[in-house]
């Protein structure tokens, strides 16, 4: 079970996180997506960015070294075997452009227990090098219990 | 590109604006976990996947997102840019080392807000039969 007491722990924000143009466009080709504005740094300047802009989920490889703090954190008691991912949400003030250097400060939003399982949800606040936001990460996690206590 | 850049004034919820087919293979798979940073073997053995209680490699949940998210935004194009994006996972989207996994993402006006100019983009993606996203939905801002 989860600890309910970590409930409105803040971390400390992650090292910062430099957006590569061939990174984003690694990741755009990995979804799938054909857009030139991911693709294409022309095409994206032509669109009035600054270089390629990143899909809309790119922001969970920022994220992921948020949730490896709270994977790491002992007292939050999460054992990473049982972890199922429940929802997923980004809430963007502006899209991801190469060349972005990105912190994620963690935030543990809710912990709740539904029957044996434990739902935490975690949000991760992303901001750029001058400290304004970018988009906020938001996800459920559930640990499933332990079917045999 | 050929496609036509969407019009916001022209759209009306309910309009299907995007339908694509797409076949996640175990070469997706291995793409996405180079991109994503996401190396859990549940995404590329099978051994592991089967002794864990599943019925074998997975999608990505973050892949399948993604890449439902990737119909919407290829439709997009530069009329605007996505400021919300969410989705639940609902079901498992196992990838047959051969056949891989055909899905169908359909992305729908599910409703506008005039005054924001802006549209929600309901994608339904489809696995055998079932929709394998919950309440998947994505905010374009047009421009």
């Amino acid at each position: 079970m989860v600890n309910p007491e970590i409930q409105g722990r803040v971390y400390p924000p992650t090292a910062p996180y430099l957006v590569g143009r061939e990174k984003v466009r690694e990741f755009a080709r990995a979804v799938l997506s054909t857009s030139p504005l991911h693709l294409d740094p022309e095409a994206a300047k032509a669109a009035g960015y600054a270089d390629v802009i990143a899909p809309p989920t790119f922001a969970v490889t920022v994220q992921e070294a948020t949730l490896a703090q709270l994977l790491a954190d002992e007292e939050a008691g999460v054992d990473f075997t049982r972890v199922v991912h429940g929802d997923q949400r980004f809430t963007y003030t502006r899209p991801i452009v190469a060349g972005d250097e990105l912190t994620a400060t963690l935030t543990i939003a809710a912990v709740k227990q539904l029957g044996g399982h434990s739902m935490v949800t975690a949000s991760s606040d992303i901001v750029d090098a001058k400290g304004d936001h970018v988009v906020t990460a938001i996800s459920t996690l559930v640990v499933r219990g332990d079917e045999n206590a | 590109m050929s496609s036509v850049t969407p019009d916001f004034s022209q759209l009306e919820t309910g309009d299907v604006v995007a339908e694509r087919e797409l076949t996640l293979t175990r070469d997706t798979l291995v793409r996405y976990a180079g991109a994503s940073g996401d190396f859990n073997p549940i995404h590329y053995r099978d051994d592991f996947a089967i002794e864990v209680g599943l019925p074998g490699v997975l999608a990505h949940g973050m892949l399948t997102m993604g890449a439902a998210g990737s119909v919407a935004t290829d439709w997009l194009g530069d009329a605007g840019w996505v400021k919300d994006f969410q989705s639940r996972f609902t079901r498992p989207v196992p990838v047959d080392a051969k056949e891989g996994a055909p899905v169908t993402v359909t992305a729908t006006v599910g409703a506008l807000d005039p005054e924001a100019r802006t549209a929600r983009i309901d994608l339904k993606v489809v696995f055998d039969g079932s929709t394998v996203l919950g309440k998947a939905q994505l905010v374009a801002a047009f421009a």
